[in-house]
């Protein structure tokens, strides 16, 4: 069975799938479709969804946009998520692999030195760094990378360890091969499975992260996200509903997509653990 | 002695004229936000401490709605024609709160307690020579130069009365009375359990004849301002003084049955906020800039949007509220083109300028964000940076900032409370109070000497003009709003603001209608 053959038997996945795309468009598309930007006040405020033309889900506080805010917040959102995830990886997934491969003293120092991160709860580090910082779309996205890597390299240290007794591996070392052209070109072209899984599931996570600090007033003040959105409507939760239903609305929505994508996955990826009954 | 007597009260109570109805007794419930640090008014000058502490002490002098001086502690006073001599009379049967009489001593004793701890005290005593006090209930201040500012320096805050027979000969910062101050006011400190609640009770003894009406007072202490709504809203507290609630909750608690708001009450204060512009570097340093600045900002929008149409949008530096205002001046409407035209004649070249937000909660963001886009609007790049209350302190009193949101006091007149925004001597690095904007200009700085020491309040008023129609064409800062805290309480509650300093010093009058 092919790997999209067996994916699309994942009807949530299919489903995730088409979601995220349109996400996707949405943001790219954002400059079209609202070129005047999310901070342009255009009507007065607290108006409700619908109540004035074009203005399909109301206006905020200030008169601005709730819509065009999405909008643009779609892109904030995949942004921080994506990148973020792919500097976790490029910490975690060096230091996991080296641990797992040469065992002994280096895993000892990389396991403790992961653990030190792990003791630390995820969003009170990040909120630390952001506020060292200074809010902006370069600390947050480097404070995600740096609260999210500790689980890839413990996944990636496990993955190694247990390759690196096939023996396959045993032939390549009788082969003369060097211990780096075994661990990247044996070892670790074996781990990528479980690691693209994890990454699907962990740019959802940075995407509910970056929304909570944006929340907690520690976003990039010059960039609209749907963490601030929310945020700004705290106060007025009880007199404009909408202000924080349709961001929520938004992560949640982005949220499920990618965590149902993970899941499809890990089934078209891993066969062999897939679900009874699905198999 | 030649001293013409220009102004004498001898009103016992200018503020006790509706005798009609007023009921005795009861109970009043009032917010204060945040907790006070301390009560004792010598020491601490914060908000909260001037709210709850302005029931238990009192000044020689209170202000009417209008500024101008009523009789308190002292139950009139006269001026002398050159300004260099102040006579107050005081009342002769005030008690301090333990029954030790009040006199003409312990006012000699403040001067020379507060002189050690209260800045903007000394500012003003530095104009005093000599103090003479011929018989216990009088007290001359004879003066170095003329000073029309004075006669606004006596309010309970700016100058409180302390005992001298608690204090003198200890060290006052540690003096165990701090913590059960006694005073000369309508109400006696009771107790206070940090965290919950501060209790006053009647002063039975209080030296105006059947004041003050409630039985006692409990100032409340909640720490989220939602759950002070709540607490309006089931009718735990009676009174909530301005800013204890969201802009946005204001109209929902004000629309409830039975509730009244005003505005009043902050006419000594007149809570002025604008933009610190950097006048030493940048695009800011360019007057037309800066000009460009005010035509680009839509403030009537700002007004109705973010702060909910309270407050109003000022001229230039004095708010219309304070003495020597005057409104001949350039105004600065809502002109888009015209900014651009500035813009263009200056030949900006699209340097990004940087917005330092006020860090005191969701209105000041708001009022951040549609000033950002204002300008954005007119081609200025804005980044708007993100700080604490520190971070702000620190970037503002050390000159890091392009454009930074701020707000002060101007205490009933511009020799108080403007011109030390403005006058060069004022620039001294390390203070977010001062002239953080670097304006300079010689002759206004000889203006405003000279406005502050002139004997005759024409001339003073004429010096103002004169400054206030130069001022704002340099526009050394973006004047944003005259600010309006509205007091939200039940209807029940009558006189409840009487004051310029409103809360401050008004529950010696106030009475519950049953």
């Amino acid at each position: 069975m092919s790997f999209w053959k067996r994916f699309s038997t994942n009807r949530g996945a299919v489903f995730g799938l088409i979601l995220l795309f349109l996400v996707i468009a949405i943001a790219l598309l954002a400059p079209f479709m609202f070129p005047r930007g999310p901070w342009a006040m255009v009507q007065r405020p607290f108006l409700a969804p619908f109540d004035a033309a074009g203005l399909y889900l109301g206006t905020d506080t200030l008169g601005r946009d709730v819509l065009s805010g999405l909008v643009y917040g779609a892109r904030v959102s995949l942004l921080v998520g994506l990148i973020s995830t792919v500097m976790a990886l490029c910490i975690g997934v060096p230091l996991g692999a080296l641990a797992g491969f040469y065992g002994g003293w280096v895993d000892e120092c990389a396991m403790r030195f992961t653990e030190f991160f792990q003791t630390i709860p995820n969003f009170a580090l990040a909120i630390v760094l952001v506020a060292i910082l200074e809010p902006s779309l370069g600390s947050i996205t480097l404070s995600i990378a740096i609260v999210s890597w500790p689980p890839v390299a413990r996944l990636v240290r496990a993955e190694v360890m247990s390759v690196t007794k096939r023996e396959y591996i045993d032939a390549a070392r009788l082969a003369g091969l060097s211990n780096m052209k075994i661990l990247i070109g044996q070892v670790l072209p074996n781990t990528v499975s479980p690691i693209i899984v994890m990454a699907s599931l962990m740019v959802a996570t940075a995407i509910l992260l970056e929304s909570s600090l944006s929340f907690l007033g520690l976003g990039d003040p010059n960039i609209m996200s749907w963490g601030y959105q929310v945020g700004a409507a705290r106060t007025v939760i009880r007199t404009a509903w909408w202000l924080s239903f349709f961001p929520g609305l938004a992560i949640i929505l982005t949220v499920l997509a990618l965590n149902l994508i993970g899941e499809g996955l890990n089934d078209a990826l891993n066969p062999h653990l897939s679900r009874k009954g699905r198999a | 002695m030649k001293l013409l007597k220009l102004t004498t009260f001898l009103v016992a109570s200018a503020f006790a004229t509706q005798l009609a109805a007023q009921e005795a007794g009861g109970r009043l419930d009032v917010i204060v936000q945040p907790e006070p640090p301390g009560l004792m008014m010598g020491l601490t000058q914060n908000g909260p401490t001037q709210m709850v502490g302005g029931q238990i002490y009192e000044g020689l002098l209170r202000y009417d709605g209008d500024l101008n001086p009523q009789p308190g502690l002292a139950k009139s006073w006269e001026i002398a024609e050159d300004g260099m001599t102040y006579t107050f009379h005081l009342n002769e049967n005030v008690k301090w709160h333990d029954g030790a009489p009040f006199t003409a001593a312990d006012v000699v004793f403040s001067l020379g307690f507060l002189d050690g701890t209260h800045p903007r005290f000394r500012a003003n005593y530095a104009h005093v020579d000599s103090v003479e006090t011929p018989d216990d209930y009088t007290v001359i201040f004879h003066m170095k130069e003329s000073y029309g500012p004075f006669i606004n320096a006596f309010e309970v805050g700016s100058m409180p009365m302390l005992p001298k027979h608690i204090y003198e000969g200890t060290d006052y910062a540690t003096n165990p009375a701090n913590s059960t101050p006694i005073g000369t006011g309508p109400f006696k400190f009771d107790e206070w359990q940090k965290g919950s609640f501060i209790h006053l009770v009647k002063n039975d003894d209080y030296y105006v004849e059947g004041l003050p009406y409630l039985d006692e007072v409990f100032y409340r202490v909640i720490p989220d301002a939602a759950s002070r709504a709540v607490a309006f809203e089931t009718g735990e507290v009676d009174v909530v003084p301005g800013g204890a609630v969201e802009n946005w909750d204001v109209p929902r608690l004000a629309a409830m049955d039975n509730v009244c708001t005003t505005t009043k009450g902050w006419e000594f204060f007149a809570p002025h906020a604008w933009m610190w512009l950097n006048n030493r570097q940048g695009p800011t340093a360019d007057k037309r800039f800066r000009q460009a600045l005010m035509y680009a900002m839509d403030r009537e929008f700002m007004k109705d949007v973010v702060w909910n149409g309270y407050g109003t949008v000022p001229t230039g530096p004095v708010s219309s509220k304070t003495n020597f205002y005057s409104d001949d001046v350039t105004h600065y409407t809502h002109d888009p083109e015209k900014a651009k035209a500035l813009l263009a004649e200056m030949g900006y070249d699209g340097t990004p300028i940087r917005l330092l937000p006020l860090p005191y909660g969701e209105t000041w963001a708001r009022w951040a964000e549609a000033v950002k886009q204002n300008l954005e609007e007119v081609g200025i790049k804005v980044d708007m940076e993100s700080t604490d209350v520190a971070g702000w302190n620190e970037k503002t009193a050390q000159w890091d900032y392009d454009l930074a949101f701020t707000y002060l006091y101007q205490y009933g007149d511009p020799a108080l409370g403007v011109s030390r925004t403005y006058t060069a001597d004022q620039i001294v690095k390390g203070s977010p109070w001062n002239n953080v904007e670097g304006y300079e200009n010689p002759e206004l700085d000889k203006k405003w000497a000279a406005a502050a020491v002139s004997a005759s309040n024409t001339e003073r008023q004429d010096i103002y003009n004169e400054i206030q129609k130069e001022i704002v064409d340099d526009v050394p800062v973006a004047w944003m709003m005259e600010l309006e805290f509205p007091t939200i309480y039940r209807c029940g509650v009558q006189d409840l603001i009487s004051t310029g300093i409103g809360l401050n010093d008004g529950l010696r009058s106030a009475w519950i209608q049953k």
